[in-house]
């Protein structure tokens, strides 16, 4: 028999806030800010130094992140692919071993649940990433179903390594193969005898790498990749959530949580959104089995879409936040930004933005009424506002295979 | 939605309601083929041999009244539908002071004036409500959103019979007791516990409730329902005969009824039904079928997860379809004898629920998994009016026997003689000398009538028929009106509203939401 004591001290430390990652030791030390938050209940960095250098490591040098907090489930079993394609509303039949693809799924309704990625980590083996917890939906989409899910997000410590030179940062501290490596791809590898997963994937919309391995390895794997800046050849910086915020909106990548309502948190009927709403249209596919809330969306496919979640650019350099959008100046209101930020390699505002649309399409015109303050006086200024059907920032450098050297 | 004619409508299940609805169906012209996995048709309402001459209702063993329309309607009495004589409820008392329970009058030797009354004017009273209901009963269940014609006639009416059907005070009274439990009622109506007791166990029947369950009124009243049309009967030949009546009508219209034809699976094509799968691997091409089964059965087993949504799925496998009831039948070499029971009496129905604690007792041991210490026990020998059920001289007792949960905590494996034993025990207290008659006995658990009749959980009315799996609710919300979310599936037995019971109603209400649907045409 345990003691109480030390049942507590295995089960849960109630001292312990947030949960401290298996990187912890060096990121505390990077962290020199101490500017910390909480991503899923994970001891996250949110700013390590200055918000600007860690941006400009993603976009000019190389970046390294602690993804560890990601949530992550593993799925194997005989039906695991069954699963999976009844889960997501994307067709993932023919998703090879050693592939990876971006999927959302949805509840019976239609409404989006989440998105996130599958992992074909070897022949039959799948891991699924996504934003939020959904073990619950996870086993209950598993009803009848020959498939095994495991929660394994505490297991498996992750690093996103991204930015141009990631590919020479990576191949530097030893990791071999990178240069056959295709965007959305697995390679199972060793650096210094332990083993670890890449996978070419990224939040950035750039050059990028995401690193997995037993939290054992954390450590190591940590040292190795920062342990090519000691070269001088390569910049190496750790980055936080804030610098990963600016590139994700430059890439034009939704959050869900942040720019949908969730349709699991969602209480008021009409606050939740579909695939289609969130400009997630072309991930879903008619064309395969039956996957929940299928009905749902040919029903609504075939309606005049009501409103949509689009890549909104608005002029001049006042920061739009949480701004109302109208159809003319102080005209009626159509909508609300949902994320922004100031683009410094674009010189733009960049948003995200949820938009009614009339009769399928869009308003002819849309502003922006923007509240900002001049030394502590508020004032109010109207900016003309454009939909961008591509991502803000794209490069070719993120999918061409080998990538360039530097 | 079309059906070619040279593909039939197909009925997985030949149950009552799979047969009610084959016959409304093949006399609107449909080709209809009913496939019956056991080797008789009836399902739970079908007669069975236990042992070597000795015959008895497998399941439901008491007729509360096939509903007249679906009498009418499918011309049963020219095929000779014999419902049996009808008979009263006895309230067994170990002194020998038993109670007699009619339609609208009670008896007893010591019971009081005032609780002689009070039963008439209750049973007039909760008939009334029962009465109110009827438009609800035998409609679709109106749905509550997008409600259609038929739905607001439903509701409309349902709220016309409330008000002016009952009267002002009556609707009040309704509405106060509807969604309260019966242990509150009746400690208000009657002194006697012998008579609360046996109300009480009446309207928990079948059920995972004691008396004190919200909700237990409306159970009661289903109950009453069928007393509206008729009394409770036991049919001459068991409840195969009702089946076999049926199945002749289904035939006669036009019906191919085949047995020992068991479904392995309702084949579903881009969300639209297209055959059904025998176990022998025969399929059967189909854009109509219609599920006899149970809701799980259907939708988790036949069907599969894999072809519908997630939460629906969820929301189909956590209703609550445990059964809480064991059935015991026993052959008897002599007509037992209770202390103070006439032989006319002993061809009635016998309740053992001396009061309203015991009742609840018997139900607290199910809500932790174990079988009661003294169950309650509804017991009728059909074989006093009914001598072909026996060799002669000999007899058959039916016991239904609460509680008996489905999950026993400990396994029913090791527990089945135990449990028989216990309802012999309890039976002998009143009428000593009785267990000495027994030749042959058979107990179905919930999991053997689960096995035996392939009903999910062994529950008689293929699911709770609490109020939030009632009506629009029933089995769940969202496929309440007969039809599913496979294009082509319907719904038509006990799991759809109103729910369980030889009634018919449920075959009659989907066959009539399917041709107003407009199938095959």
């Amino acid at each position: 028999m345990q003691s109480i004591e030390q049942q507590k001290t295995r089960l849960h430390d109630p001292d312990e806030v947030l949960k401290p990652t298996p990187f912890h030791e060096r990121v505390e030390k990077h962290c020199r800010l101490r500017n910390w938050m909480s991503w899923n209940g994970y001891l996250t960095a949110r700013v390590y130094d200055t918000l600007a250098s860690e941006y400009f490591a993603i976009r000019s040098s190389c970046s390294v992140m602690d993804l560890t907090p990601m949530e992550k489930y593993r799925i194997i079993g005989p039906d695991a692919l069954k699963f999976l394609n009844r889960l997501v509303v994307r067709d993932v039949s023919n998703l090879k071993p050693l592939r990876v693809t971006y999927v959302a799924w949805c509840n019976d309704e239609g409404k989006a649940l989440d998105d996130g990625t599958i992992f074909h980590l070897r022949q039959g083996e799948y891991r699924l990433c996504s934003q939020h917890h959904q073990l619950d939906w996870l086993l209950m989409s598993s009803l009848g179903m020959d498939v095994t899910i495991t929660e394994e997000t505490h297991d498996v410590a992750a690093l996103a390594v991204q930015g141009p030179t990631s590919y020479s940062v990576l191949s530097a501290a030893g990791i071999k193969g990178l240069d056959k490596l295709k965007l959305f791809g697995i390679l199972h590898t060793e650096l210094n005898g332990f083993k670890v997963m890449v996978s070419r994937t990224g939040y950035t919309g750039d050059l990028g790498y995401e690193l997995w391995t037993e939290p054992v390895n954390s450590l190591m794997l940590w040292d190795a990749i920062f342990s090519v800046k000691e070269t001088g050849l390569y910049d190496v910086r750790a980055i936080g959530l804030a610098a990963l915020e600016m590139v994700r909106i430059e890439a034009g990548f939704i959050m869900p949580g942040d720019d949908f309502n969730t349709a699991e948190t969602t209480i008021r009927a009409g606050h939740d959104r579909s695939p289609f709403e969130i400009g997630l249209g072309w991930a879903v596919n008619f064309d395969k089995p039956h996957f929940t809330g299928k009905k749902a969306l040919q029903e609504e496919k075939d309606r005049p879409i009501k409103r949509r979640l689009v890549k909104l650019m608005v002029e001049g350099n006042k920061p739009p936040v949480d701004s109302f959008l109208y159809d003319k100046r102080k005209g009626r209101r159509v909508g609300t930004i949902k994320s922004q930020i100031w683009s410094p390699i674009l010189k733009a505002n960049l948003t995200l933005a949820d938009i009614e649309y009339h009769k399928g399409k869009p308003p002819a015109e849309i502003w922006a009424e923007i509240y900002y303050q001049k030394e502590l006086e508020w004032q109010v200024t109207w900016a003309r506002c454009t939909i961008s059907k591509d991502p803000f920032w794209s490069h070719p450098r993120r999918s061409a295979t080998p990538p360039e050297r530097f | 939605m079309t059906n070619s004619a040279s593909k039939p409508i197909v009925i997985v299940g030949g149950g009552h309601n799979g047969l009610v609805s084959a016959t409304y169906l093949a006399k609107a012209g449909h080709k209809v083929k009913v496939l019956e996995a056991r080797e008789v048709v009836g399902g739970a309402a079908s007669t069975t041999s236990f042992a070597e001459g000795y015959r008895v209702s497998g399941v439901a063993h008491i007729l509360y009244a096939l509903n007249p329309k679906v009498c009418r309607d499918l011309q049963l009495e020219s095929m000779g539908l014999n419902p049996g004589t009808s008979i009263d409820t006895i309230a067994l008392a170990q002194d020998g002071n038993h109670l007699t329970l009619g339609r609208n009058a009670v008896t007893g030797v010591d019971l009081s004036q005032k609780d002689i009354r009070a039963y008439t004017n209750f049973k007039k009273e909760f008939r009334s409500y029962a009465k109110a209901l009827t438009p609800l009963m035998m409609n679709k269940p109106p749905r509550l959103k997008d409600m259609d014609r038929r739905d607001l006639s439903t509701l409309a009416k349902v709220g016309w019979k409330l008000r002016f059907g009952l009267g002002a005070n009556s609707m009040r009274e309704f509405l106060r007791v509807g969604g309260i439990n019966i242990y509150d009622v009746l400690n208000e109506v009657f002194d006697d516990s012998r008579l609360k007791g046996v109300i009480a166990a009446d309207a928990v029947l079948g059920h995972h409730m004691g008396p004190r369950t919200p909700t237990t009124v409306l159970t009661y009243l289903y109950r009453l329902w069928g007393e509206i049309h008729g009394s409770q009967s036991l049919p001459i030949g068991g409840m195969g005969k009702i089946s076999e009546t049926l199945a002749k009508a289904a035939t006669k219209a036009g019906a191919t009824i085949v047995t020992s034809a068991k479904v392995k699976r309702i084949v579903v094509d881009d969300g639209k039904v297209s055959a059904v799968e025998l176990e022998t691997g025969e399929l059967i091409e189909a854009s109509i079928v219609i599920s006899n089964a149970d809701a799980k059965t259907t939708f988790l087993d036949l069907v599969g997860t894999v072809e519908l949504d997630a939460m629906f799925c969820h929301r189909i496998d956590t209703s609550r379809t445990k059964g809480n009831v064991a059935k015991l039948h026993l052959a008897l070499n002599a007509s037992p004898q209770f202390a103070g029971l006439s032989r006319s009496q002993l061809a009635q129905r016998l309740l053992i629920a001396p009061d309203m604690r015991y009742v609840e007792h018997a139900f607290n041991h199910a809500k932790y998994g174990e079988y009661s210490e003294q169950p309650v026990l509804e017991i009728v020998i059909p074989s006093i009016d009914d001598p072909e059920l026996a060799p002669k001289g000999h007899h058959v007792m039916s016991i239904s026997a609460s509680f008996a949960p489905y999950s026993l905590k400990q396994g029913w494996e090791n527990h089945r003689d135990r449990f028989a034993n216990k309802i012999v025990d309890l039976i002998e207290h009143y009428a000593p000398g009785f267990s000495d008659l027994i030749v042959a006995k058979e107990l179905l658990t919930p999991l053997d009538i689960e096995a035996q009749y392939n009903i999910s959980g062994g529950h008689w009315h293929h699911g709770e028929l609490t109020i939030d799996q009632s009506f629009m609710m029933r089995p769940i919300h969202g496929v309440a009106q007969y039809d599913t979310p496979i294009a082509g599936l319907f719904l038509c037995g006990a799991a759809t509203h109103p729910g369980g019971g030889v009634t018919g109603i449920p075959g009659h209400n989907a066959a009539k939401r399917i041709l107003a649907m407009g199938a095959g045409k």
